[in-house]
């Protein structure tokens, strides 16, 4: 093995990936969530063509029921680097007033899927970085590093090209896409790790500090703005939370927490007694949930 | 073992310290592979339970599959963990290269878990390019079988020094010795076959947990280490790392016209700031002014990082330009023997043009010939012209440009390709170089004075290919003649290569297979190209069938010296004609092969003129190709700049 430790192999891989759709596709844009991962992401994409700023935009898919903080952090950062940022919102869906506390299934569908659908088809982007990760979920397990999606931006997992050693076939057919995963073989200790080593700026929410929150369902949901539905008996409380993975703040649990540092945010999550998704109300319908919706075009 | 919970716990409570201890871990990537049921999932399940990278609620989900669809009997089934898409949870199979990680105080270890089925070779060959090692399962009571020879063969192929063979169930044989060392002592005879010699041997029971993650007491007998204790130690010779210098040359970097960087991910050796450096294929020189690690300037860097490299001198380079060390580069070559490992349902075809990706570079290549087919099982050599799906080949391989390589053996980077088709854009086959061929070497390309140009200039006329297709009986032939006849007449220089003729000569050793209609037109084309070099109107007409080797026609000669005429008739009315008397031959079964019968036609989807035989009669139709040349300027330039050309 080389003198390079695992964190640079990886990251030397990530930057390969990243130079490789700007060097053979038309149009890339890279998703942005704003989360941990999508900073690593935004990161290694930085190193991957400095000198030169991004050669894509970023795309950021809101909902309108994003924690403040995050887009306070997302515009921070798009000033920082000089980025070409672009929002979009289902507009429809706030029209016909899709609620996340009411609608389910139907709210995700409507907010995410078919929002980054109409974005990827207004620009006509036909590359779209994501931050998703193999160690994730077990299907995501199967996925290429190039992932191409069918017009209608599904995912077909029988029909899927090899892909040896770091040779990646981008061509594409009319009318399809590709959803390149730069981070596809890292993990959760990966990433904090890296953010640890190259000091990665993440928001605010994954430390731990005083905030509004209320119980629902065995969840603590914090009350980021006067919109969140309260009934008689719910009690705003404050208390000392943080989070591990983050969404739309009335569909992402917080976790009772001290860790207010990095390392201790690290050595909460080796401890950690529930994996990264549970804290997402998103994806608890069912095993085989995430395969379904990535067939349907979720990211 | 290092990454017990207690342990883990330990290190969290100084996280400080685990972190720095950890940053500088190594990373080992294997692949698990055996036959179906030799319990590699189960095998992964148990690495990834017993070094604690499940989670709580993941250890609940498969406490509940395993009661509802576990083959354990409600027992923890560990091969749940990792059997990720629905459909194989239910068939209980796996079905595609699948990656998992796991860590100890080590190293960091990335898994591809890759099927036992035959048919999914090209998983198992995905899975072990990237690979350093490779976990080879033995049922114990099952021995080495067909597909321990054929993964090890593959592992091997991929270059893979490393092999563990996994020798599972040990539980099921009573962890019995002598079975243990009859099966280690009859793989080793394999393996010393196909050059496998770095091989150590491990009774386990993925199901059981002996011999996985520590040692068991149940194999007393056993000296050696434990599957992670090994997989933790075993030391990998970076060959890269003592290789000379190499970098792919990814991306070019232009922010503003002061730099001028070229990015790329360093194949092999090292690079220093004012080393020397060649460009290949070009072969120019230049030294390395800065280095760049993201946006920091280094001294330095080494095989595996992904840098940004600026020179000295202005020098052109491009993305699929290799830079290297000026004292020691690599050949440059465009012609082949390599190994192919064909991955898809329609078969490779001698002679087809296909892309090839290398490095960073993606050129056209043709397969002539295949030498040979292996049989991975008994290692025989079968003759082949074509490859199917999971065959593996040693062929010839002929390149469009010449690139900087190496063999496999020493670089996959610059030794490893992918195929791809042209027409539907899939990944089609994998290969490894071997060598330059001696032709390629030796024949160098003779720059000659007269040229084309300059021939053409003489004969008054730009040269073109009039590529005529369609079914047997279309008009092709008559149509040709009389376009021909009026182009003579005119006073062009022209020739007429048509199918019935050529195959009465030059290609009279071809038959009507899928293979030889390939290799027909393949021929035809190349000659074609001569003529046109000749400065002559060359008038093809061949039925050839296959939109890929009429691509491949017009691949051979410079974009607007090629018209594919289409001679548009559709099969009721060609059969009616039926001239020659063929199709009444083939509906009765005397002809194989027949296009249009058993044989298909690809129609073109764009072809330069289209000839509609029911409206028009063979000298409207020579009319409309003649009016239709005249447009392109091919026979205008006659009249119009001839003399002056003349006098130039």
């Amino acid at each position: 093995m080389s003198r390079l430790d695992y964190l640079q192999r990886l990251e030397a891989e990530s930057i390969h990936i990243l130079r490789e759709v700007v060097a053979e596709c038309d149009k890339p844009v890279m998703l942005y969530s704003i989360g941990k991962d999508s900073s690593v992401m935004l990161h290694l994409a930085l190193k991957a063509f400095a000198p030169a700023k991004l050669p894509f935009p970023l795309l950021q898919i809101a909902t309108g029921w994003d924690f403040r903080e995050m887009l306070t952090f997302r515009d921070a950062a798009a000033q920082r680097h000089g980025l070409d940022l672009l929002v979009h919102t289902n507009e429809e869906g706030v029209r016909a007033g899709v609620k996340p506390w009411s609608h389910g299934a139907v709210y995700s569908d409507l907010m995410l899927t078919q929002a980054l659908r109409q974005a990827l088809d207004a620009h006509g982007f036909d590359a779209a970085f994501g931050g998703g990760r193999r160690d994730e979920e077990k299907s995501r397990a199967k996925e290429r590093v190039f992932s191409f999606r069918s017009v209608q931006h599904r995912w077909d997992p029988k029909n899927q090209r090899p892909e040896l050693w770091q040779l990646y076939n981008t061509r594409k057919n009319p009318g399809e896409s590709i959803r390149v995963f730069p981070l596809s073989n890292w993990t959760e200790l990966d990433v904090w790790q890296y953010i640890h080593v190259e000091n990665v700026p993440i928001v605010p929410l994954y430390f731990a500090k005083p905030r509004p929150v209320v119980r629902r369902g065995g969840q603590l949901l914090m009350v980021d703005d006067d919109r969140l539905p309260l009934a008689a008996d719910d009690r705003v409380e404050m208390l000392n939370v943080r989070f591990r993975t983050l969404g739309d703040y009335p569909l992402t649990g917080a976790t009772l927490s001290t860790a207010d540092t990095l390392p201790l945010v690290i050595r909460e999550m080796l401890l950690a007694r529930g994996s990264e998704r549970q804290g997402r109300l998103v994806d608890q319908e069912g095993a085989a949930s995430m395969e379904k919706k990535k067939q349907e075009g979720y990211f | 073992m290092s990454s017990d919970f207690a342990q883990l716990a330990a290190a969290a409570a100084d996280i400080e310290e685990y972190l720095t201890r950890h940053a500088h871990k190594g990373l080992l990537r294997f692949i698990t592979c055996g036959s179906v049921d030799d319990g590699k999932s189960s095998l992964i399940g148990r690495l990834l339970h017993d070094s604690k990278m499940i989670f709580e609620d993941q250890l609940e989900t498969l406490e509940d599959d395993s009661k509802r669809i576990g083959t354990r009997g409600g027992e923890l089934d560990y091969a749940l963990l990792v059997d990720g898409l629905a459909a194989e949870r239910e068939q209980g199979i796996t079905i595609d290269v699948a990656y998992r990680f796991f860590s100890t105080e080590r190293r960091k270890f990335i898994v591809a878990d890759t099927p036992g089925h035959e048919q999914y070779t090209r998983n198992m060959v995905t899975g072990a390019s990237n690979a350093d090692l490779a976990v080879i399962l033995v049922d114990a009571r099952k021995g080495v079988l067909t597909q321990t020879r054929r993964h090890s063969y593959l592992a091997a192929l991929l270059g893979i020094r490393q092999v563990v063979l996994a020798v599972n169930k040990m539980d099921l044989v009573d962890y019995s010795e002598e079975v243990f060392t009859a099966i280690e002592r009859d793989y080793r005879g394999f393996a010393r076959q196909i050059d496998l010699t770095a091989i150590t041997c491990i009774p386990v029971s993925a199901v059981a947990g002996d011999n996985v993650v520590a040692r068991s007491g149940r194999c007393a007998w056993y000296r050696g280490p434990a599957l992670l204790e090994h997989l933790e130690n075993v030391t990998l010779a970076d060959d890269a790392e003592g290789a000379p210098f190499r970098m792919p040359v990814q991306w070019v970097n232009r922010p503003n016209p002061e730099f001028r960087g070229f990015a790329g991910l360093i194949a092999s050796g090292g690079v220093r700031r004012g080393d020397t450096v060649r460009v290949l294929p070009s072969g120019r020189r230049s030294s390395v002014a800065r280095i760049l690690v993201g946006d920091r300037d280094v001294e330095q860097a080494v095989a595996a990082q992904s840098v940004t490299l600026t020179l000295t001198e202005e020098i052109d380079v491009s993305r699929g330009d290799v830079l290297c060390a000026a004292d020691a580069p690599p050949a440059v070559a465009n012609q082949f023997e390599a190994t192919i490992v064909w991955m898809h349902d329609e078969p490779l075809l001698q002679g087809r043009a296909y892309l090839l990706k290398i490095g960073t570079k993606t050129v056209t290549a043709t397969v002539a010939p295949i030498k040979y087919r292996v049989n991975v099982n008994t290692l025989e050599h079968l003759a082949a012209r074509k490859l199917d799906l999971n065959d593996i080949g040693v062929c010839g391989l002929e390149l469009s440009s010449a690139i900087a390589f190496e063999p496999y053996k020493d670089s996959r980077v610059l030794g490893g390709f992918i195929l791809i088709d042209r027409l539907t854009n899939n990944t089609v086959g994998a290969g490894l170089l071997h060598f330059a061929l001696r032709r390629s070497q030796n024949v160098h390309w003779q720059a000659l004075d007269v040229n084309k140009a300059s021939r053409a200039l003489l004969s008054h006329q730009k040269p073109c290919i009039l590529w005529f297709t369609g079914l047997s009986g279309a008009g092709k032939s008559t149509i040709a003649n009389l376009v021909e006849k009026q182009l003579h007449a005119d006073g062009r220089q022209t020739y007429l290569l048509d199918g019935d003729n050529v195959r009465h000569g030059l290609n009279k050793d071809l038959g009507f297979t899928d293979q030889d209609r390939v290799e027909n037109i393949r021929r035809v084309a190349e000659v074609a190209r001569l003529m046109v070099d000749a400065g002559l109107i060359v008038l093809v007409s061949f039925i050839s069938p296959f939109r890929s080797e009429r691509r491949m026609a017009r691949g051979l000669v410079a974009p607007g010296e090629f018209f594919e005429v289409f001679v548009d008739t559709p099969l009721a009315a060609a059969e009616a004609r039926d001239v020659k008397g063929l199709y009444k031959k083939a509906r009765r079964g005397e002809l194989k092969n027949f296009t249009g019968i058993d044989s298909p036609y690809e129609a073109p989807e764009a072809p330069e003129i289209r000839l509609d035989t029911a409206l028009l009669a063979p000298e409207a139709a020579a009319t409309q190709v003649i009016a239709h040349l005249r447009g392109a300027g091919i026979i205008e330039a006659y009249s119009g700049q001839g003399d002056l050309n003349w006098e130039i």
